[in-house]
């Protein structure tokens, strides 16, 4: 059922205008996630050749698991900077909730899963107290956050006693970033995951197209899929090697069950950010407040609900972050948490200026982040580095943010 | 063409604090004409603006919309009866595309996700039917829109909602002069297609270009509404300035006295 429409607008754009177009955008300042996958590469090239041991596959595994924490937190902090809002506090309040966790699981005997619920929604309050003070008194968020991010600090010493390390029985929560997947079972998540990506993107070309609107073309999707099948599959290929030191005594393969775990955060958040009317309200308060307002729509309550999201995901960022260390202690979600976080929103493309960014993001902001770590690790730097790298690498993330959206200004695309 | 008024306002009041700003002021808008809406700085049109779209309540006077008396206590009173204000700054998110500027926040859904294929066919047909070929794709974030561009946006997203009044404050004031007469054409159009047109300006030339009618401010007064062909430019000059031009205007001595 073609209707009668222009011919320039059934025919779906060929690969070279996409490209073209791409190019385009990149050149006008939307660089999206161009830094991030430059980044990576780099990174890796680097590390590669000056440590062996940075491509085996332990290390592979390693990388995943190590960054979890850090892209979970990152892409909470995705929806308040979407507002052009700031928290400071995620770090510590992951902090928090994995201390509500920790003391209640080991020291009151609560089983995991009213231990983990308990958590979340010490996350979900804490946003719901941050936001309100920034939606309805006003006051900016950077400072609320920042009086936060000290204020929890206290909050985790009360809770664990003046400074305890409360160590992780529980097998369920030690499992999250201890544990892998089966062999099998990560072929069957990789077939099923593409398989549904790549079916979404047909119906949604043939409903498009059917109505007569402008949809992708074939070439443009199965590029798509086929990039996802190939990216994906080599990283399941790697983590279901054998990287047991020694596999006759223990073996260790497969897919760690964290990386499922952000994978259903990453597709749970996309679907509420890009096909729900309420990320549609998100993304019109950070790029015209007023609007927004004036569209009807409440734009205190996106404030409000954009921390409650932010800070929930702390909560879960910080439950992994305990998982993977066996234990929560008074500086779980400190030192350079946050701000690797806000680095991994921001390296993969999230604008600080707010009304730009995608869940996405910072995942590909976050592996970069792993990367880092991982990589400064295994070369041995002292403290004194590691702090360094990361204040510069916070900064020329959010340099190249403000660079980009400068020029982009300047190009009319802002 | 001279029908029933679809909205009639009598004897407007409205202070803010000790200031008068609007004097027992008269305005109707007729279905099918553009009505402008001219005054100098501080007359009080914006504020009539505002009142008729339901930002600021009235302090008296009274309210007719298709004849029927109404009571307007908000902007979503205002847009529940057609009513619909295009504001010069245009209130548009450059970070949003075409079709998600015109439906925000009155998205189209089907269950709980957007039906954006609805939502775009309908922006099409709203832009088609105002002879809108200017834009590449709807697709397009807003920021990349020319000023032309953006106000042809923000008026579509105005009529997309079968509104019955539209009300353009100065959509001409920061555009040069070939998007100045693509908009006004855009203007000609929407009366031409049925709709009430109030349209504010300062530009002399558009006025009379476009209009059917002028209404003059003075001073938070009515001066006069005519008819744009019985008038000529000096006199609107002259009605806004003082007042009065001829036997048209207001009485001698009541105008400036106030």
């Amino acid at each position: 059922m073609t209707t009668t429409t222009s011919p320039a607008k059934t025919s779906a754009p060929a690969i070279g205008s996409q490209v073209r177009d791409y190019f385009e955008r990149v050149r006008g300042g939307d660089l999206g996630a161009l830094p991030a996958v430059i980044g990576l590469v780099v990174l890796c090239v680097v590390f590669a050749s000056l440590s062996p041991s940075f491509l085996s596959p332990i290390n592979f595994a390693n990388l995943f698991t190590q960054g979890a924490g850090v892209t979970i937190i990152a892409m909470g902090l995705v929806f308040v900077l979407l507002l052009g809002e700031i928290d400071l506090s995620a770090g510590f309040a992951s902090g928090v909730c994995a201390a509500v966790m920790a003391v209640l699981l080991t020291n009151e005997g609560w089983p995991w899963y009213t231990a983990v619920l308990a958590s979340m929604v010490t996350g979900v309050l804490i946003g719901l107290v941050l936001g309100a003070l920034v939606a309805k008194l006003g006051i900016p968020s950077f400072v609320v956050t920042l009086a936060a991010f000290l204020a929890f600090q206290g909050v985790a010493l009360i809770l664990l006693d003046e400074g305890t390390n409360v160590s992780i029985r529980d097998e369920t929560i030690l499992a999250i970033a201890n544990s892998n997947l089966s062999p099998l079972l990560g072929w069957v998540l990789l077939v099923a995951g593409v398989l549904l990506y790549a079916g979404i993107q047909l119906t949604q070309a043939r409903r498009r197209t059917s109505r007569g609107l402008m949809a992708d073309s074939m070439a443009v999707i199965a590029v798509r899929v086929g990039a996802l099948a190939v990216i994906a599959g080599f990283a399941v290929y790697v983590l279901n090697l054998e990287r047991s030191r020694n596999p006759a005594i223990i073996s260790l393969t497969g897919v760690p069950i964290v990386v499922p775990v952000i994978l259903v955060l990453l597709i749970v958040w996309t679907f509420v950010l890009r096909r729900t009317a309420y990320g549609r309200h998100v993304y019109a308060v950070g790029g015209n407040a007023e609007a927004a307002r004036r569209a009807g729509i409440n734009v205190d309550r996106i404030r409000i609900s954009a921390f409650v999201i932010c800070s929930f995901m702390a909560s879960i960022g910080g439950i992994v972050a305990a998982s993977r260390a066996n234990s929560v202690d008074p500086n779980t979600g400190g030192s350079t948490v946050l701000l690797f976080a806000v680095g991994a929103a921001v390296i993969g493309g999230t604008s600080l200026f707010g009304g730009k960014g995608r869940v996405l993001d910072a995942l590909l902001g976050g592996a970069v982040v792993a990367v880092v770590i991982n990589g400064m690790g295994l070369m041995g730097y002292s403290a004194s580095v590691k702090y360094i790298v990361t204040g510069a690498v916070l900064l020329l993330s959010a340099g190249v943010d403000a660079l980009s959206r400068k020029r982009a200004s300047s190009s009319g695309r802002r | 063409m001279s029908q029933a008024p679809v909205l009639e306002l009598r004897g407007i009041d409205k202070s803010f604090g000790p200031v008068q700003v609007l004097h027992d002021v008269a305005f109707s808008v007729y279905p099918g004409e553009v009505t402008a809406l001219v005054g100098d700085n501080g007359a009080g049109k914006s504020t009539l603006v505002k009142c008729i779209g339901g930002i600021h309540p009235m302090d008296s006077g009274e309210y007719f919309f298709e004849g029927e008396k109404v009571h307007v206590n908000g902007p979503r009173d205002a847009a529940a009866m057609g009513v619909e204000i295009v504001y010069q700054d245009l209130a548009l998110c450059d970070n949003l595309d075409i079709v998600q500027n015109m439906f925000l926040g009155r998205e189209r859904k089907s269950g709980l996700v957007l039906d954006e294929d609805t939502m775009e066919e309908m922006a099409a047909k709203t832009l088609a039917g105002l002879s809108v070929r200017t834009v590449k794709s709807l697709r397009q974030h807003v920021s990349s829109l020319s000023g032309g561009q953006r106000q042809t946006v923000a008026i579509a997203k105005a009529v997309l909602w079968n509104s019955k009044v539209v009300i353009l404050d100065e959509p001409t004031a920061a555009l040069g002069v070939a998007q100045t007469a693509q908009v006004l054409e855009l203007v000609r159009r929407l009366a031409d297609n049925g709709l009430a047109v109030v349209l504010i300006s300062h530009n002399m030339n558009d006025v009379f270009a476009v209009s059917d009618r002028i209404a003059a401010l003075y001073l938070g007064r009515m001066a006069a509404q005519v008819k744009t062909s019985e008038v000529t430019h000096s006199q609107i000059v002259e009605l806004i300035t003082a007042g009065r031009s001829g036997e048209l205007g207001l009485p001698t001595g009541n105008g400036a006295s106030a």
